[in-house]
């Protein structure tokens, strides 16, 4: 059931249908991403979708999701391949007596012996698939380096083996949180797509499309809170995911109004730091108390 | 191959020029602009129509700006290229437009100011523009101006009695700063294409200035981006001598390991196990002077220090000004920048008398206190603008220091131009520091963390 997307009102429908509410930009690099299979480079705040936007496209598309988690010290074994050392011993072991060494060295490095990590999975797979490389402000920059030959040429050399080329060009998307400048050549290769928090007015779509059965009044206060809260200086700001996971809270509790005591009662869902907690509490619960007075 | 300039969409002749003119706008800019990112945004027009606004803009941002600061350059240049083509084509065929007249006189003054309020605070685009052409037409005295466009938009600005606040919930006769801004922004681009209808000639653009370009932000904003910057020395620290590991020099086999993982391998002992050399943990003295002629800096070093202590574990910090105090406790009790500074303006009890810095009572004081402490892996950074107040600097003091610490670094937050004027006595400290770098801007920060942790530690 391959989708195809072509053009940007079809990327933001599928999108939506796959239960992601796009903006226009959003739209538009996801279409231009699939048209001219160019990896994507999507930065934001922690907790804006970016992730979630890949898993999107992988349901809008029909494809299969492959996911690189980064992290420091990610290297080629567990990105790319390894050989399986146990198996290629079993083997030479097997036929220790009878083969000569010619034959054993070149069965030993054939196909049969690699384990393919997710890289090589994404670009030796028929059908095409959404790779994910999440995170990649987290990897080392040598790994950056090596990422280059895969997401420019979509092929992967493999020294005993020559060069594995894509059967099927893969929709790249690369996740960044900023924590660290990534390099000109991996930019270079990317299209590009900042991913910010959303306006009330779309977050309040998001929270009522996650949790259709909350009111409409309930929902509204709380994207309006979650946006007070958002602008506090606080640690870790609440992301999308945090206000859905809130709103649905606040149905499981039958909540018909958001108060301080429930805010007090339900602030742990939004805000994840204890001296964050304490900001929420102060600030908040004066501003709820006061809009309470004036309304 | 389809030349770069053909379109199937039909763009209008001369389109593909166009758009590499922008390109050079924006590399002049200081945005990179490659050949690459050019080819990559040609190939992208193709497959979006030319004719919607947003649809080009965004194809050629995505292709074109690769980070968030490019992104706002590009907005910026963006906007600017095209609403002068726009005026050369119209200063060409000798166009002008119909403009409100005397509007001033029939208008109620403080109805007008109103209204524009509310454009500000919740009109469209649209909206806005109109009440800045309104604006300018009641207050402006059209036609004589002063000639210099930022004045003019500061004047109306100001007729106006627009006032920003960075807190939306604010009293009532302000406005959102960004909002404001944006009105300004409108006023400016009325004024210039007035300038332009009344003396028939086209102004030389202009290079955009800092505060243009800067990212919408506050206080908050840039505590954060002082927060990356610092993640990012952590990250540098901690992976430095990456490239001796690389290298395999004298790393040492753990035979316990190769053991263990030969039985993998039936016995033979396929992979070495290297037992793991561990980082040098980064040692951090940090002096900060939070004396009142740096006032404006502080904020700034004090956000530094407190970000500092956020990443690094083994940190000490000191603030002064005509004595030195040991304050990192206080941001190891709070971590909320506000209750921070708070504690170290009100029991820091750094100001003696004069309140005016002395930087050699301070050496003395930290030498007296502290260099037991100093061994060759750790480091020492100053944060402040080396001026005495005409008392004596002590550089015997400092060079005691700087020689037990490993490495010593000092960060003044004036612009080198103003170094040794006055009572700046930067050139003495200097030669006893591996590095003195000016900073007062996050970027500049960046640039100090690319230097210190490239440089090579003088006792590896």
């Amino acid at each position: 059931m391959a989708a195809e997307l072509n053009s940007v009102d079809e990327a933001r429908d599928g999108l939506a249908a796959a239960s992601y509410l796009a903006d226009e930009p959003t739209a538009l690099v996801a279409f231009l991403a699939f048209k001219l299979a160019k990896p994507v480079l999507v930065e934001g705040p922690a907790g804006v979708g970016k992730t979630e936007l890949a898993k999107a496209l992988a349901r809008a598309t029909g494809r299969r999701l492959i996911r690189l988690q980064c992290y420091e010290g990610l290297d080629e074994a567990k990105a790319l391949y390894e050989w399986n050392y146990r198996k290629q011993l079993l083997r030479i072991q097997a036929e220790a007596n009878d083969a000569g060494w010619e034959r054993v060295q070149d069965d030993i490095f054939g196909e049969e012996f690699l384990l393919s990590r997710p890289l090589l999975q994404a670009i030796a797979e028929d059908e095409p698939v959404v790779l994910l490389i999440d995170e990649i402000d987290k990897a080392d920059q040598e790994f950056e380096a090596m990422l280059l030959e895969v997401l420019s040429d979509f092929q992967i050399s493999i020294p005993e083996l020559g060069v594995v080329e894509a059967q099927s060009r893969p929709l790249a998307l690369l996740t960044s949180n900023n924590s660290r400048e990534l390099t000109e050549a991996l930019k270079r290769r990317c299209l590009y797509l900042w991913l910010d928090y959303p306006d009330i007015e779309r977050e309040l779509e998001i929270v009522r499309m996650h949790a259709p059965e909350l009111d409409a009044q309930i929902a509204r206060k709380l994207v309006e809170v979650i946006h007070m809260v958002r602008g506090l200086d606080l640690k870790k700001p609440p992301s999308i995911a945090e206000s859905i996971d809130w709103a649905r809270a606040l149905m499981l509790l039958g909540a018909d109004e958001i108060d301080e005591s429930v805010l007090q009662r339900t602030m742990s869902i939004i805000v994840k730091h204890r001296a964050d907690l304490d900001v929420v509490a102060e600030r908040a619960g004066v501003k709820l108390q006061r809009g309470r007075l004036a309304g | 191959m389809a030349k770069v300039g053909d379109f199937p969409g039909g763009g209008p002749p001369g389109f593909a020029a166009r758009v590499l003119e922008l390109a050079d706008e924006l590399r002049r800019e200081d945005m990179r602009v490659g050949t690459s990112e050019l080819l990559d945004a040609f190939t992208a027009l193709r497959e979006v129509p030319w004719t919607d606004q947003e649809d080009f803009r965004e194809a050629l941002a995505a292709t074109l700006a690769k980070s968030q600061e490019d992104r706002r350059t590009f907005e910026l240049v963006f906007d600017r290229f095209f609403f002068r083509a726009v005026e050369r084509e119209a200063v060409e065929r000798g166009l002008t437009e119909e403009r409100f007249q005397g509007a001033g006189d029939r208008l109620d003054l403080d109805d007008l100011r109103e209204r524009i309020r509310a454009a500000i605070r919740g009109g469209s685009d649209g909206e806005m523009r109109d009440m800045a052409r309104l604006a300018i037409a009641a207050f402006g005295r059209q036609g004589d101006g002063s000639g210099v466009i930022g004045v003019d938009v500061q004047r109306i600005r100001r007729t106006l009695d627009l006032r920003a606040t960075s807190e939306a919930e604010a009293a009532a006769d302000s406005v959102p700063r960004e909002r404001l801004r944006e009105f300004e922004r409108h006023l400016r681009r009325e004024l210039e294409r007035a300038l332009i209808e009344r003396t028939r000639s086209f102004p030389p653009s202009r290079p955009l200035q800092d505060f243009e370009r800067a990212l919408p932000s506050g206080p908050l904003r840039d505590l954060a981006a002082v927060h990356r910057v610092v993640a990012q020395l952590k990250r540098r620290l901690a992976s430095q001598g990456a490239e001796q590991r690389g290298r395999r020099r004298s790393e040492v086999v753990d035979v316990r390991r190769t053991m263990r993982a030969s039985l993998e391998t039936g016995g033979v002992p396929l992979r070495l196990k290297h037992r793991p050399r561990r980082p040098r943990r980064p040692e951090l003295y940090v002096l900060c002077d939070v004396s009142t002629s740096v006032t404006s800096a502080s904020v700034f070093f004090l956000s530094v220090l407190h970000a500092l202590h956020d990443s690094f574990r083994k940190l000490r910090s000191f603030v002064f000004v005509e004595r030195i105090s040991e304050v990192t406790d206080v941001f190891e009790r709070e971590s909320s920048f506000a209750a921070v500074s708070r504690a170290i303006a009100t029991d820091a009890g750094v100001a003696d008398v004069s309140g005016y810095t002395d930087y050699g009572r301070v050496w003395l004081e930290f030498l007296e206190q502290v260099a037991d402490d100093l061994d060759p892996r750790s480091t020492v950074i100053v944060l402040g603008d080396a001026r005495t107040n005409g008392r004596e600097p002590y550089s015997r003091a400092f060079a005691a220091l700087a020689e037990r610490a490993g490495r010593t670094f000092w960060i003044n937050p004036e612009p080198k131009l103003y170094w040794n004027y006055g009572d700046s006595v930067m050139s003495v400290y200097e030669p006893h520091c591996d590095g003195v770098f000016e900073c007062w801007t996050t970027k500049q920060l960046e640039g100090f963390v690319r230097a210190i942790t490239e440089s090579r530690p003088r006792a590896a």
